[in-house]
C-alpha cells in the first residue's frame, strides 16, 4: 500500500500546496495518470502516479501546504481503505517510508587496493558550491535540524563545509546574527524558547487597524528570498545611451517582410540576441560568482524577467546566441505565456547565465535592475524615447533606449563591464551584427 | 586488582570455570601437552587432567561437531580453533548446526558451546592465516560473537560466554596476547551484548573492537594534545550489536569515525555506519567514515602487510578530514 509523498519538484522547493486534486478517493489509477496539481515555490506543476491500484485516501485537502517527502494519498488494493496513514502530514514520523535518496547523495569511500588512500578519500560527488546555478543546497542532516528548530531559512545560510555543505557551525552563526541584536531590544525574549520567530516578531512590523495583511504566495516568498540574497552581492552600476534608430528601423523591415511568417520580432527579441552575441565576446560577464571561485559558462542562457501577477520569474532561453531571433521570439513568447499560466517547467527557469529586464514597454526611462544570483550581471532596459542629442555639432532628435548594467563586482570589475557594454551597444546600433 | 596480560587474563577464567563447573571441558588441537599454540591453555592438562582438556585430531570440523554433540547433552564445551581461518573448515557445523539446533528444534535443546580463536594480521603469516573473518559469524542469528579488547573485559567476556546458554565465538587477537592491563580480582562476568565506553569524549565518537579499539585509545589519546576530545566506543559484542550505546555516543558527538581491521566492503564498519543514519540521522554533522583494511589479500612482506592495515596515521589523518569537514574548531 504505497503512500503518494509531495515529490520534490524544482530545486529550490521545500514544501508545495497540493492546489487541487484531479482524482477521487476510490477511483482506480493507473500508473502515469494525473492525481494532483502541486504548486512549487516556482510553478504549478501534476502529479503522476507511480503505482497501479484504488486511491484509498487523500490525506490532505486542496490548498494544504505540505513538505516535500510528506505522504499526500495512499494507493492501495481497495481491501484496506481507512487503515492509511493518519492525515496529519509528519515527514519524521515516516521511517519507513522516507523519500527516495537524492541522486547527489554521497556514496561511502571506495577503497583503493594502494595502502596511501588507506581510509578512502571522501568521495566527493560533484564539487559545486552552494551558490551554484544548480541552486542546490546541501546541508549536514545536524544543520538542517537546527535550522528547523530555529526557523531558519538554510538558503539564506553560508555554506562552509566540503562543497558548500552547510555545517552546524554555518546555522549556528546564521542563528547568532539573528538572535544577538534582537536580544539586545527585547529583553523578554530571552524566555523564549523559540527565540527566532520571537525575534522576527520583535522586528518586524505588525499588521495594525489601519493594515491590511497580504499572505506571502510562494512565488512572492522565493522572489524576496532571490533578491534578499543579491543584497549581498556588491553591485555598481553603467549606463549606457543607445542609439535605436536603426535598431527600430531593422526591426520594422523584418517584421514587414516576414509578416506572412505569423511570429512578430520585438525589441527584446533583438535585445536578447544582441546581449547572446556581445556575451560570446566577453565570456568574463558570462559568468556566476561560487564563494570560492568563479564559474564561466560555455552556454549562454539569457533569462528574460517576465512580471507575473503575484511576483517576478526568469524564464531562461537555452544557447541564446545559437538560436535565431525567430527562434529566440518564438520561444519568449511561448515562455511567457507559461509563466503568467504559472505552468514553468523547473527546466524553464534554471541554469540562466545572464537576465534582461525590460520596463520600456511601461514608458521607464532609465532603472537599474537587481542582480538575479549567482549570475553576474543584468541589464535594465528603459523605453524607446525620442531625445535630442547632439551629432557632429548639431542637434538633431534621435530614438534612444538608455540600458543600465548591475554587476556584481566581486565577479567584474568596471573597465571589462564597461568593455562589454560597449561593444553591446554598437551590436544594437549595427544590428545586422546581431543576426550574424 | 592485578595488572595482568591478555593471555593471562583468559587463562584465568577458563581455570575458574573449569574449577567452578565439571560441565567445562576444553577441546582443541595442541591445547593440553603442548599447551596452546598461544598458550592460553598454559598448565591447566596438568591441574584438570585429558578427560577436562582434551587434545584433539587436526580436524576442525570433527572436534567442533563433537562439541555441539556435547553441548547439546548438557556439558560446557570450551573449543579452541588455532586461528579462525581454520575455523572456515568448521563453518558448516557452526553455522548449520550449533547455530540452528536451539530454533529448529523448537527451543528443547541448547547448545553451550564456546569457540575461542584469534583473528588478525600483523604477525607476517600471510593471506591464509591473517583474516578477520568474524562479520561472517556476526552474520548469523543463533550466534553471539564477542571480540575483547582489555585483558579485562577478555576474563570477564569469556566466563560470560561459557556460562551463556547459546553458541558463543570469542574473537581474540594475536597482537593482543601480550598486552597488559589492570584486570579485577575474583570472579567477573559480563553482560553480552553491551558495548563500552572506554573514555568519554565530546567532539567525535570513533568506534572499533578488539585491536582496533587499542588503537582508538591511542589515538585518542594523541588527538587530546591538539585539543580534542573524543569518545571511544568499543563495541565489545558484533552479536548482539549494542546500537544504542553507539547513537547515544553520536547524537552527543555529531561526528562518527569507525576503526576496523576487516576489509571495507561488506564488512562490521558498513553495519555501524548503516546503524548510526538510522539512529542518529538528525544528529550528524558529516557523513560517517570507515577506515578499514586494503580490498587485499594480506600480503606476507612486512611493509606491504603494515601498508595494508590500518593504523593510528591513517586514523588520524580521516578524523582530521571529518573535524576539517565541519569546520571544527578548539
Amino acid at each position: 500500500m504505497p503512500d503518494v509523498l509531495m515529490p520534490r519538484l524544482s530545486d529550490t522547493m521545500q514544501e508545495g500546496v497540493l492546489s487541487r486534486w484531479l482524482k477521487s478517493e476510490g477511483d482506480f489509477v493507473h500508473r502515469g495518470d494525473i492525481l494532483a496539481e502541486i504548486e512549487t515555490d516556482k510553478a504549478t506543476m501534476e502529479l503522476e502516479a507511480y503505482d497501479d491500484g484504488v486511491l484509498e485516501r487523500l490525506l490532505v485537502a486542496e490548498g494544504t501546504t505540505v513538505p516535500i517527502g510528506a505522504p499526500i494519498a495512499v494507493i492501495g488494493d481497495g481491501m484496506t481503505s481507512g487503515t492509511a496513514t493518519p492525515g496529519t502530514p509528519a515527514p519524521d514520523a515516516s521511517p519507513v517510508r522516507a523519500p527516495s535518496p537524492s541522486p547527489t547523495s554521497a556514496p561511502t569511500a571506495q577503497r583503493s587496493p594502494t595502502a596511501a588512500d588507506q581510509p578512502g578519500s571522501p568521495p566527493s560527488a560533484s564539487p559545486r558550491a552552494a551558490g551554484s546555478p544548480s541552486g542546490e543546497l546541501r546541508t549536514s542532516p545536524l544543520a538542517r535540524r537546527i535550522a528547523r528548530d530555529h526557523g531558519l531559512d538554510l538558503a539564506k545560510v553560508h555554506g562552509t563545509g566540503p562543497a558548500g555543505r552547510i555545517v552546524r557551525v554555518d546555522v549556528q552563526s546564521a542563528i547568532d546574527a539573528v538572535e544577538k541584536p534582537a536580544s539586545a531590544t527585547t529583553r523578554d525574549n530571552a524566555t523564549a524558547p523559540a527565540a527566532a520567530s520571537a525575534t522576527q516578531r520583535a522586528v518586524l512590523p505588525g499588521a495594525g487597524d489601519d493594515d491590511d495583511e497580504v499572505p506571502l504566495s510562494n512565488i512572492r516568498r522565493i522572489t524576496a528570498r532571490r533578491l534578499t540574497e543579491s543584497a549581498a552581492a556588491p553591485h555598481f552600476y553603467l549606463t549606457d545611451i543607445v542609439d535605436a534608430v536603426q535598431l527600430l528601423a531593422f526591426r520594422k523591415d523584418i517584421n514587414e517582410r516576414l509578416s506572412d511568417g505569423g511570429t512578430k520580432i520585438s525589441l527584446n527579441d533583438l535585445l536578447v540576441r544582441a546581449c547572446a552575441v556581445a556575451l560570446r565576446m566577453h565570456p568574463a560577464v558570462n559568468a556566476s560568482w561560487a564563494s570560492d571561485k568563479i564559474l564561466r559558462h560555455r552556454r549562454i542562457n539569457v533569462g528574460v524577467a517576465v512580471a507575473i501577477d503575484d511576483g517576478l520569474v526568469v524564464p531562461v532561453i537555452r544557447d541564446t546566441d545559437r538560436m535565431s531571433l525567430g527562434e529566440i521570439a518564438l520561444e519568449t513568447r511561448a515562455l511567457a505565456d507559461r509563466a503568467r499560466a504559472g505552468r514553468l517547467a523547473p527546466e524553464d527557469f534554471t541554469g540562466g547565465t545572464f537576465t534582461i529586464s525590460n520596463l520600456g514597454m511601461f514608458g521607464i526611462d532609465h532603472f537599474t535592475a537587481v542582480i538575479n544570483p549567482p549570475e553576474a550581471a543584468i541589464l535594465a532596459v528603459g523605453a524607446a524615447t525620442d531625445e535630442a542629442v547632439v551629432r557632429d555639432g548639431v542637434v538633431v532628435v534621435r530614438t534612444t533606449i538608455k540600458v543600465t548594467l548591475s554587476v556584481d563586482h566581486r565577479v567584474l570589475d568596471g573597465a571589462s563591464a564597461a568593455a562589454f557594454l560597449r561593444d553591446l551597444r554598437s551590436i544594437c546600433e549595427e544590428p545586422l551584427r546581431i543576426v550574424v | 586488582m592485578a595488572v595482568i596480560s591478555y593471555r593471562q587474563a583468559l587463562n584465568d577464567a577458563l581455570r575458574a570455570e573449569l574449577a567452578r563447573d565439571d560441565h567445562v571441558i576444553l577441546m582443541g588441537e595442541e591445547i593440553g601437552v603442548f599447551e596452546g599454540s598461544y598458550k592460553i591453555t598454559a598448565g591447566l592438562l596438568a591441574e584438570f587432567g585429558p578427560t577436562r582438556v582434551i587434545d584433539t585430531p587436526i580436524c576442525e570440523e570433527g572436534f567442533v561437531g563433537a562439541a555441539i554433540g556435547a553441548a547439546m547433552m548438557g556439558m560446557r564445551p570450551v573449543v579452541e580453533i588455532m586461528t579462525i581461518n581454520f575455523s572456515l573448515l568448521a563453518i558448516d557445523q557452526i553455522v548449520n548446526h550449533a547455530a540452528k539446533m536451539h530454533a529448529m528444534f523448537a527451543g528443547q535443546v541448547n547448545v553451550p558451546l564456546v569457540i575461542r580463536t584469534p583473528g588478525g594480521g600483523g604477525q607476517q603469516l600471510a593471506a591464509t592465516h591473517s583474516q578477520n573473518l568474524e562479520v561472517w559469524y556476526a552474520h548469523i542469528p543463533g550466534m553471539k560473537v564477542l571480540a575483547p579488547s582489555t585483558p579485562a573485559d577478555a576474563k570477564a567476556m569469556l566466563t560470560a560466554a561459557i556460562r551463556d546458554d547459546d553458541p558463543v565465538l570469542l574473537l581474540e587477537n594475536l597482537s593482543l596476547y601480550n598486552t597488559k592491563g589492570e584486570v579485577p580480582d575474583g570472579e567477573q562476568v559480563s553482560e553480552i551484548g553491551r558495548a563500552s565506553i572506554l573514555r568519554l569524549g565530546t567532539d567525535l565518537t570513533l568506534i572499533g573492537y578488539s585491536r582496533a579499539a587499542v588503537i582508538a585509545m591511542d589515538v585518542a589519546r594523541q588527538l587530546e594534545d591538539d585539543g580534542i576530545s573524543i569518545e571511544v566506543v568499543d563495541l565489545r559484542s558484533l552479536r548482539p550489536l549494542d546500537r544504542e550505546t553507539i547513537c547515544a555516543s553520536v547524537r552527543k558527538t555529531s561526528r562518527a569515525v569507525v576503526l576496523e581491521d576487516d576489509w571495507l566492503t561488506y564488512g562490521i564498519g558498513a553495519e555501524i555506519a548503516a546503524t548510526i543514519q538510522e539512529g542518529a540521522f538528525d544528529f550528524l554533522d558529516a557523513p560517517v567514515r570507515r577506515v578499514a583494511a586494503a580490498e587485499v589479500p594480506l600480503p606476507y612482506a612486512k611493509p606491504l602487510e603494515s601498508a595494508a592495515l590500518p593504523d593510528a596515521g591513517v586514523l588520524i589523518k580521516v578524523i582530521w578530514e571529518v573535524l576539517d569537514a565541519t569546520r571544527f574548531a578548539t
